[in-house]
């Protein structure tokens, strides 16, 4: 049977585990304490209705022009009165995309797959895109993978858990490349071959 | 104007974009002159957060000076110095008339979950962010402060997200005189977050990362005393032997969807996206704090589903405190922290890059590469 207070502070009712008084975290911390009191912490009260004090002079701010039907969740009674107009949606991806927020609300799963698929689907279309440009995407210089050998990629990682895992980022952006290569390789040669007969 | 422009999961590059235009009266344009890169941010670089198109321009921790104002703002004038919440929010709305300028609910057309955030994704409003040399600001006379002349440029960038939110997630913790803290995460917000804990009476703050460099600043910057997850077999159990098998009384949950410390959880969540993110954080958090005790979350996750352990947080009769944090709610009080001293983001930054080599920095960021624990973006000198 062990001694009592040998017992951890779990199982009895009080902690057992002494602490620093105030003085000596306050010679040891600075600032110790100065927002010991709830009242000083600025989100102490979740709910603090003070409409006066936040710069607005509008009870419902006037509403921006929409220059194209904004799509927005079916969860708002409308178009918000303000609203981001970066990327407006277009080609595929931008089908899908307004198809998830016409179709489903928030809570359901659906909404929120679609949306990544138009974001994979984009990702697509604006590679093909960057081709008939004179910048064509570079995943070089766009990951920045440079950095490996500026920044001491293999030193850094020593030790690391997380190296594990970093293994599979070549992966994620080059694989879905490989693939496409792989696939249109394969289709020119189901396509050559057709013609042959 | 130059702007970090997204490409793709991994990818991004700088272009060169229209100049932003009033589209409000209230708005305002600002040249951005420092930004940085926040680890939400990466969440969009790696493809997690739904409805990210291609093209957008990120950043939503910057500070600049006003370029151009809106017919309707009265509190700013061309050339003010500013500094702007990382929250778009209006003001006006039942939200906001409480305090919960992360909430807005006139700001973000795509979803009502969650408020506008520049440069954050569709998904919060599709705004382009401040990692340019321009941004729209709308609801000029609501969001944006004037820097203080005695602030350094680097705490008032850091003040506009990071710093603020390490503050407010102890504020969640709900925490008292003497409490155990355990901060997870000893990132830019974790960092601030044990901090701030001291501040509001903590008897002792314990940080848990697996970064050697991190850990070395918690010590330095925060006081804390700190645990190498890798270290030990199952550092829920440590953190129990560590409180006499009580647990801490508070959490602060300062990781959020990126988590490591389970590769199954991460690449389920962050590679296959079959999870908003790793909950791995959130379920060591509900794990190592005690029973009745409170957890403070301020890592950030994507709307989709996480397989979290909610059954033991209702099993233990935990209280779970979160949200975006209302930044501008926390400034008045902050600002006398560190002038004070007690707070100080900026010995968190570990790395300055021109915004032409953002490549280059998103990618050092992400990888953790040569003990990046901050990074900041100069526009100036692109």
């Amino acid at each position: 049977m062990p001694d009592d207070k040998d017992i951890p502070s779990a199982y009895v009712k009080d902690k057992r585990t002494p602490t620093e008084s105030r003085e000596e975290l306050r010679a040891r911390i600075p600032g110790w304490g100065v927002d010991l009191d709830p009242a000083d912490r600025p989100s102490n009260h979740r709910l603090h209705y003070a409409p006066d004090t936040t710069g607005a002079h509008w009870d419902f701010p006037e509403r921006q022009p929409e220059k194209w039907p904004r799509e927005h969740s079916i969860e708002h009674a409308f178009v918000t009165p303000v609203f981001g107009t970066a990327q407006p949606p277009k080609g595929l991806s931008g089908v899908i995309r307004k198809f998830s927020y016409a179709r489903y609300g928030e809570a359901r799963l659906g909404h929120w797959l679609l949306l990544i698929l138009a974001d994979r689907v984009d990702a697509w279309e604006e590679h093909l895109r960057s081709f008939a440009t004179t910048r064509p995407d570079n995943p070089i210089t766009e990951t920045g993978v440079k950095a490996e050998y500026t920044h001491g990629g293999l030193a850094s990682r020593k030790g690391r858990v997380d190296a594990r895992h970093h293994l599979l980022d070549p992966l994620v952006v080059a694989g879905p490349w490989v693939a496409a290569a792989g696939g249109a390789v394969l289709g020119v040669r189901k396509l050559v071959r057709a013609v042959r007969r | 104007m130059r702007a970090m422009v997204y490409r793709g999961p991994y990818k991004i590059r700088v272009e060169e974009k229209p100049m932003p235009v009033i589209e409000h009266p209230n708005d305002a344009i600002v040249r951005v002159t420092l930004a940085a890169i926040c680890g939400s941010d990466l969440h969009l670089y790696h493809g997690l957060m739904p409805d990210t198109r291609v093209g957008h321009t990120f950043g939503h921790e910057f500070i600049g000076v006003v370029e151009q104002v809106g017919s309707s703002v009265q509190n700013l004038q061309v050339g003010d110095r500013v500094m702007v919440p990382f929250n778009i929010f209006c003001g006006s709305c039942w939200y906001c008339a409480r305090g919960l300028y992360s909430n807005c609910h006139n700001v973000n057309p795509n979803a009502t979950a969650v408020g506008g955030i520049y440069g954050y994704s569709h998904t919060t409003g599709g705004y382009d962010g401040g990692q340019s040399q321009y941004v729209r600001v709308p609801f000029a006379d609501v969001g944006p402060v004037k820097i203080p002349d005695w602030m350094h440029d680097e705490d008032a960038v850091l003040l506009t997200d990071a710093a603020a939110t390490g503050y407010f997630g102890a504020q969640l913790g709900e925490i008292a005189e003497g409490d155990t803290v355990v901060v997870l995460g000893a990132g830019p917000v974790g960092l601030v977050a044990a901090q701030s804990a001291w501040l509001m009476g903590a008897g002792r703050v314990m940080v848990v990362d697996q970064l050697e460099e991190r850990l070395a600043k918690a010590r330095s910057m925060a006081h804390a005393e700190t645990f190498n997850y890798t270290e030990y077999d199952d550092i829920v159990v440590e953190m129990k032997k560590q409180t006499d098998h009580l647990g801490a009384d508070v959490v602060i949950e300062a990781v959020g969807a990126e988590a490591d410390g389970s590769l199954l959880q991460h690449i389920a969540g962050t590679k296959l996206k079959l999870q908003g993110g790793s909950p791995i954080a959130l379920n060591w958090a509900i794990d190592s704090v005690r029973k009745g005790g409170t957890i403070g979350v301020v890592g950030a996750y994507g709307p989709i589903p996480n397989a979290v352990k909610f059954g033991d947080a209702l099993n233990k009769g935990l209280t779970l405190n979160m949200n975006q944090t209302p930044v501008k709610r926390q400034w008045p009080r902050m600002f006398e922290h560190v002038r004070n001293g007690y707070l100080t983001p900026r010995d968190m930054v570990t790395h300055r890059f021109p915004l032409e080599d953002i490549s280059e920095a998103y990618h050092v960021f992400s990888a953790k590469l040569d003990g990046c624990i901050k990074p900041l973006i100069l526009p100036s000198a692109a």
